[in-house]
């Protein structure tokens, strides 16, 4: 293709310049997958590197931390280990409790919040998105003593509701922000056509609104989740009992108490990593349908 | 209407067109209601109240007095305060700029390859791209502590494979280095959300801008630079003002779980967060304080507060919202 430089017009340059494009979008095209591919190798590369040695021997721990477990170097000991001495199985349903209700609570108030903010003029209405927003950057850490305080005067240190009232609380301002900013730009001739037809207030957000939202409600609780799941600060301070441990600080103790056992270690990171990924199996189809399918213009 | 209708019935109609609207403000209320109780009372109400204590000093056991703006007079120009104090911002303030500057632009150009039409798998990438986002802080913190620890050896091995044979130290260990290290972990982590906000932004610009845009003779990058960055500068602007605000409060959790509550070594990776841990708590030889904490607290929330403003004010009013 690469023919010598002719002076013949257009026809011929023409062809050149077609195969010239196919050989660019293919070059593109390898160059936008060796970055993405090369970066989710760096994403993935870690958290491979621990899966795989959970299930090895101490010694292919450190004798071949690359290799895969086979045969000799596979050992489940770190396993049986965690086993013996942690009780995985409530850490799991504590944080799993406490994240689902709390996500509920905030995607549900917030957007009706966000959507009371976005749609209605009212006294007062300006106040309160700025009250709401300040929320944001108050991070709720910073009332921490008061907010123990609180829940040892309403009998709930120790329990998952003392956690979910405290999540709800710091979830539901970033909701409310992000949902009104996406709520603002709704067109109103959708809500204006479902008030002639003689839709009340509350079928319209249900019915009208929530589903118009759906692909930022998706992405909202997916963020919201994030800071409730990892969080070890207030199960540390809120519900240290062994009966109420997220897994979180579950972990956080266990590898604090067996330090130099590289095999449990590992085997209690596998266990709090990989419950992780099938929630997020389960979560990210929601979320990715939601966002390409807010990505219908309309 | 009124001058059609017959006489005697006029202030009917406008009755019957007022009820209705009145009846709709309790909707409103309905609405907010639950979100602003669970809100003011867990979140805001905690906040003042610590606030108040922030103005208050007390001996273990006592009772607590009024003494104004001491306990900040203490903080910023009590030695003994003041460094640790100026240490510690100075920190948050690195990290932040270090994750400013390789965090943001990372996710940015993974979600502009991502939201390039005819790129196959952008699914697969997007899933396996955020799923370190949602892995627990102390989880990963203790994944990169055993990878660039000395004892396993596997990022020896990697740099030695790559021909930087003697290019490895213990970075985490390093006052140089571990400040920095933990702040690439937390890019490593955390580059998703940048990603997947500005993704979420890109897919929602109308095919016909790009189409015109075309049509006018722009390609490629001049597409991507002239038509779509300009239109999602709002979402670059949340972005900023997020990673902002998590660098002074998530940024604990990271650094709690690799260097603990000392934040070692030698307080070469002490933040805000870990300051005010310390400082309520108590650490080794020094008792808690509620007071002298809820005053870190509350200067935590006005530097906040600060940035915040400046994103309200001077980004927000000035990066137009587009109707999509």
């Amino acid at each position: 293709m690469s023919a010598p430089e002719t002076s013949t017009p257009s026809a011929a340059r023409v062809q050149p310049s077609i195969a010239r494009a196919r050989t660019g979008r293919i070059a593109t095209s390898t160059a936008i997958h060796t970055v993405l591919f090369g970066y989710t190798i760096i994403a993935l590369f870690p958290v491979v590197l621990v899966l795989l040695n959970s299930f090895k021997t101490k010694r292919a721990i450190f004798g071949d931390p690359l290799g895969l477990p086979f045969g000799k170097t596979f050992s489940a000991i770190g396993y049986l280990d965690v086993l013996h001495k942690g009780d995985f199985a409530t850490y799991f349903t504590n944080s799993f409790v406490v994240t689902v209700v709390a996500l509920f609570l905030i995607v549900l108030l917030g957007a009706a919040a966000a959507h009371a903010l976005a749609e209605y003029r009212f006294p007062g209405n300006g106040f309160l998105g700025v009250y709401l927003i300040i929320g944001i950057m108050v991070p709720i850490r910073l009332g921490t003593v008061a907010i123990l305080q609180m829940m040892v005067q309403l009998h709930l240190v120790n329990t998952l509701t003392a956690l979910i009232l405290v999540y709800t609380a710091q979830g539901l301002p970033v909701a409310v922000f992000i949902l009104t900013e996406f709520m603002r730009t709704l067109s109103r001739d959708i809500k204006d056509s479902a008030r002639i037809d003689g839709l009340s207030e509350y079928r319209i957000f249900f019915e009208v609104v929530l589903p118009l939202i759906r692909p930022v409600l998706a992405t909202v609780a997916v963020f919201s989740m994030i800071p409730i799941w990892n969080d070890l600060w207030f199960p540390l301070i809120l519900a240290p009992g062994e009966g109420t441990r997220t897994v979180t600080l579950g972990v956080q103790q266990f590898i604090g108490q067996y330090t130099v056992n590289w095999n449990a270690v590992l085997a209690a990171l596998t266990l709090a990593i990989v419950p992780v990924l099938v929630l997020y199996a389960f979560f990210s189809r929601q979320l990715i349908r939601g966002i390409t399918s807010g990505a219908v213009k309309g | 209407m009124t001058d059609i209708a017959p006489t005697g019935t006029p202030a009917k109609p406008d009755e019957t067109a007022r009820a209705p609207r009145r009846k709709m403000r309790l909707h409103i209320a309905v609405f907010l209601a639950p979100a602003v109780l669970i809100y003011t009372l867990f979140s805001i109400y905690p906040l003042i109240e610590s606030l108040r204590l922030s103005l208050q000093s007390s001996v273990p056991g006592g009772e607590a007095d009024y003494v104004g703006l001491a306990n900040y007079a203490k903080l910023f120009f009590d030695p003994l305060w003041a460094d640790q104090f100026l240490n510690a911002l100075k920190n948050n303030v690195v990290m932040f700029c270090t994750i400013m500057v390789v965090q943001n632009p990372i996710g940015l150009v993974l979600a502009a390859l991502l939201s390039l039409p005819k790129v196959r798998f952008t699914g697969t990438y997007r899933t396996l791209l955020f799923m370190p986002t949602l892995l627990s802080v102390v989880i990963i913190g203790f994944v990169w502590q055993l990878i660039l620890s000395p004892l396993w050896g596997v990022t020896d091995g990697f740099l030695r494979a790559i021909g930087l044979a003697h290019a490895y130290k213990p970075w985490l260990g390093l006052e140089g280095s571990a400040l920095f290290t933990l702040s690439m972990i937390s890019v490593w982590q955390y580059v998703g959300v940048p990603m997947m906000l500005i993704y979420a932004a890109l897919l929602s610009i109308p095919d016909e801008l790009i189409d015109a845009a075309r049509i006018d003779g722009l390609r490629g990058w001049a597409i991507f630079w002239k038509v779509k960055l300009p239109l999602i500068l709002p979402t670059l602007g949340l972005v900023g003002i997020l990673t902002y605000i998590g660098n002074f409060t998530v940024s604990f959790d990271l650094i709690y779980a690799v260097q603990g509550a000392l934040a070692g070594p030698n307080f070469s990776t002490d933040v805000m967060g870990t300051f005010l841990f310390r400082t309520f708590f108590g650490q080794q030889t020094q008792l808690g304080d509620p007071h002298m904490g809820a005053t870190v607290a509350s200067v935590l929330f006005f530097i906040i507060l600060a940035g915040v403003s400046v994103y309200l004010l001077a980004v927000q009013r000035r990066l137009q919202r587009y109707e999509m």
